[in-house]
């Protein structure tokens, strides 16, 4: 895997400190890192000159230099000018006053229209919306079934006929008005933007239909080539927006900042999944950190939110804080983790994980040896790991297939894992000055739920200190509230 | 085992302690995401699963219409229409890659027309290669080794330079066997790949050409998930004039693909072409399935002498990791590059060649059936370096 934009710049950096003033050639070397890090994300060649040239004029402006740790200073300046490249004006979806609202669908093939058109159709809907969902793509052999299968899952009605395309769109339109439906998503074929035989087709449907918007729909894997896709399809239909698929995969979705750069249009929803509730609306800042390939702990959190069961996880936490946490908690709270997804692609999400430890292969065989393990042993053995002795030990070796010193090496390391939680939990603040402040945030989130909405920056304080503390890892990171 | 556990330990305490508070600051302030009406049945479920957001297989029919999609009923006449055009010879790389010589020569040009080579000369071709796709790791060792060659040999002139490129990416691509192997009884050519890449369609572009060879073909429609795909398979096969065995949907891909292959042996075919759903290779689940699939597939009469990634050519770096977790899955033999006719340089094949060794077999090149033809290194690099 890449290394983290932050591993990079400690590189860099770490040799200067104490230095105090960051020359000029220091900080072209972490303007070549960025550069690096975004074109492996994919980021358009062109796009990125002209973020790096911006990122430059901060970075070289005093900004940097009074820093008191330039690397994470030099690490929020990108993230912001990310940020805002991404963001800008975020997409609001209004529905015309004189109905119908339509919307157009165009992409690539294989971007994902047909689905998406049903999870749009799906979104809108539960806003309160009728809305017909027409089927232009007869070119693709099953395109149609395919939106009727969907739209019998969402109770939204298709709308298709065997004419030809631009002639649906038309007669969609008819359809509506006689059905009372208020908003019209079309689905369109894949086609290639230097097919320009298909390509004028699809303008004449968008001509017919006079779409309020147009949606470009863009695989988030898509590579250099995402702009002259995006270019051509503005050209030829004026897009209002796009929509990003494919994000639950691990690409890192450089495109999208390079098409929202080109044609200036805004990231109005991403598809995050397979099922058709899977699709947000697009959060600049999130594509930020995960095209620097510094993790992504909002998506982390909420996969967290929906795989652990509150309260048990809740108990956990205050178990493991005060070191009653046994064996018995930790296989099932091992369970929850599990639905997450893998474990490597978990670790893949948490910010600040240093390098030896994202690049240790993790199987989940490996997990699972552990549960076999902990399986082996008694209730007891489970509450008080310490009692168990040589025979104990050969015996629960036996029990799940592995070693005795596989299970005295599971024991010594829990042990050592609570240790180091009572005293993160218990324990005075280390010398570090933060330390006592997270600990109590740390304290209050994990146990109260009565006090007022917590501001959104401490949540990640606190994860990011549970962090630091047990792993003593640094996190640069993640631009922190208390970082002057 | 150790940096494991350690590791998983680390993380539960994170997640347990750190992801509780943090889920129960959030769950009071700020509601996440609207989640849209989640009630969906369980069947519905079940379906929904697979059509995910793309529409992989029936991709590259996308076209015209008048090939694949001929809706079913009609099915006859559209095959007539279709085979007309395979008089065409079959595309060469060269004519198919005219837009991306187009973009790709805009840089190549100046650096011919400077002449001397200087600093930005090489700027210039890293642009270049970077904007085909290559990905930086593979576009600097390649700049590299050409740098070494460049000063050996004295070369001062932009023009050769490109030429020293070319032949080191031709050297680094070429030389690979590309035949599709056999010799199982019968044989079993797995395929497989993200989502929307286009698996079903090769497949049925491989079937005729293979059926056209004289083979016979078994098709085993192993997407099971997406509503469609065994019917579009289906056509295919009828096109091509190969067998075809299909489950019920929703149903375990290793069975139908066993299925296939106990048919293949007890009616004397040589090759099983196996279509799997698309699937993201973050999804463990899925990739785990797709592993007891490759397994499976042997149980019984046949051998697994192929496992072929597909690749989009506009997929950008993360297809090297696309390849890198699809060959520890199911041991990759090979790679098919689809739509190589559009602007997409493909050039991250490239990189899963050099940093992975897995060569490239195939290319797509249109959509019609002819279209799919064998790699060939020298007209690749060519076609992407000619500067006409």
């Amino acid at each position: 895997m890449f290394d983290t934009l932050t591993d990079r710049f400690d590189g860099i950096f770490g040799k200067l400190r104490g230095k105090g003033k960051l020359s000029e050639s220091d900080v072209d070397e972490a303007l070549r890192e960025i550069r690096l890090a975004l074109l492996e994300a994919d980021v358009n060649f062109e796009v990125v000159k002209s973020l790096v040239g911006r990122i430059r004029e901060r970075a070289v402006g005093d900004e940097l230099s009074k820093a008191l740790n330039p690397s994470q200073q030099i690490v929020k300046i990108v993230l912001e000018e990310l940020t805002e490249s991404l963001g800008g004006e975020a997409m609001q979806v209004t529905f015309a006053a004189k109905p119908p609202t339509i919307v157009l669908m165009a992409g690539l093939q294989g971007s994902g229209k047909t689905t998406n058109t049903a999870k749009l159709a799906n979104l809108f809907k539960s806003q309160g919306r009728n809305v017909l969902m027409v089927g232009a793509d007869l070119a693709r052999p099953a395109a149609v079934e395919q939106l009727r299968t969907l739209g019998k899952q969402i109770d939204v009605p298709v709308f298709s006929e065997a004419t030809d395309p631009v002639s649906v769109a038309r007669a969609s339109l008819e359809e509506a008005k006689n059905t009372g439906r208020d908003v019209i998503i079309c689905d369109t074929a894949g086609r290639l933007a230097i097919d320009e035989e298909l390509m004028e087709e699809v303008r004449q449907i968008s001509e017919v239909l006079d779409p309020q918007y147009t949606f470009l729909v863009i695989d988030a894997m898509t590579g250099q080539d995402a702009v002259t896709v995006a270019e051509s399809f503005h050209n030829t239909l004026a897009l209002d927006g796009v929509i990003l698929t494919k994000l639950d995969g691990d690409a890192r979705g450089g495109a999208a900042l390079s098409v929202k750069e080109v044609v200036g249009r805004p990231i109005a929803f991403a598809s995050t999944g397979e099922k058709i509730d899977e699709f947000e609306t697009f959060y600049p800042d999130r594509l930020a950190s995960r095209i620097l390939g510094m993790g992504d702990i909002e998506t982390l959190i909420e996969k967290a939110e929906a795989a652990f069961e509150e309260e048990e996880a809740e108990e956990a936490a205050q178990r493991l804080i005060e070191g009653t946490f046994t064996l018995d908690d930790f296989l099932q709270q091992m369970q929850q983790i599990k639905k997450m997804g893998s474990l490597g692609s978990i670790i893949g999400m948490l910010p600040g994980m240093p390098k030896e430890v994202r690049d240790v292969e993790i199987e989940d065989k490996q997990v699972d040896r552990l549960e076999a393990i902990i399986r082996s042993m008694t209730t007891e053995e489970r509450a008080n790991p310490s009692i168990i002795d040589a025979s104990r030990r050969g015996r629960i070796a036996a029990g799940s297939g592995m070693k005795p010193q596989d299970v005295s090496a599971l024991v010594t390391q829990f042990n050592e894992m609570q240790k180091m939680m009572k005293k993160f939990g218990m324990a005075p603040p280390k010398a570090k000055g933060k330390g006592r402040k997270n600990k109590k945030k740390k304290r209050r989130g994990g146990r109260t739920t009565s006090k007022g909405p917590a501001p959104m920056a401490d949540p990640s304080v606190l994860m990011n200190e549970s962090l630091d503390e047990i792993s003593s890892l640094r996190l640069p990171g993640l631009p922190q509230p208390d970082d002057e | 085992m150790d940096p494991v556990l350690l590791i998983v330990l680390i993380v539960l305490a994170v997640l347990v302690v750190g992801g509780t508070g943090f889920a129960l600051l959030r769950g009071r302030g700020t509601d996440h995401m609207p989640t849209l009406d989640p009630k969906v049945t369980d069947e519905a479920d079940s379906i929904l699963t697979k059509p995910k957001a793309k529409e992989p297989v029936t991709v590259e029919g996308a076209d015209t219409g008048v090939d694949v999609d001929a809706p079913v009923e009609v099915e006859d006449e559209p095959l007539v229409e279709v085979e007309p055009e395979p008089e065409a010879k079959p595309a060469t790389f060269r004519e198919r890659l005219g837009k991306a010589r187009t973009t790709m020569s805009g840089y190549l040009s100046s650096v011919i027309s400077r002449g001397d080579v200087n600093a930005e000369t090489w700027d210039e071709l890293e642009e270049a290669l970077i904007r085909a796709d290559v990905g930086i790791k593979s576009t600097t060792e390649i700049l590299e080794t050409v740098r070494t060659k460049a000063d050996d040999e004295g070369v001062k002139d932009g023009a050769a330079l490109i030429e020293l490129v070319k032949d080191e990416m031709k050297s680094r691509l070429g030389g690979q066997d590309l035949t599709l192997a056999e010799g199982g009884d019968p044989s079993v050519w797995l395929f497989v790949g993200v989502n929307g890449v286009g698996k079903t369609t090769t497949i049925g572009k491989i079937a005729s050409r293979e059926v056209a060879n004289g083979r016979k073909i078994t098709l085993a429609a192993g997407d099971t998930f997406r509503a469609a795909a065994a019917e579009q398979l289906t056509m295919w096969a009828e096109r091509a004039g190969a067998d075809i065995v299909r489950g019920a949907e929703g149903g375990d891909p290793s069975s139908v693909i066993f299925d296939a292959v106990e048919s293949a042996a007890a009616n004397g075919a040589e090759i099983v072409l196996a279509d799997t759903a698309g699937r993201l290779h973050t999804k463990t689940n899925l990739m785990n399935e797709l592993s007891k699939v490759r397994r499976v597939a042997e149980k019984g009469a046949g051998t697994v002498t192929e496992t072929l990634l597909v690749i989009d050519a506009t997929t950008g770096q993360n297809g090297l990791i696309q390849a890198r977790q699809f060959t520890e899955a199911a041991d990759l033999t090979g790679v098919v590059l689809t739509k190589l006719d559009g602007s997409a340089k493909g050039g991250i094949v490239v990189a899963v060649q050099n940093e992975l060794g897995i060569p490239v077999k195939l290319v797509g090149l249109g959509e019609g059936q002819h279209d799919l033809i064998e790699f060939n290194a020298d007209d690749f690099v060519d076609a992407l370096f000619d500067t006409n």
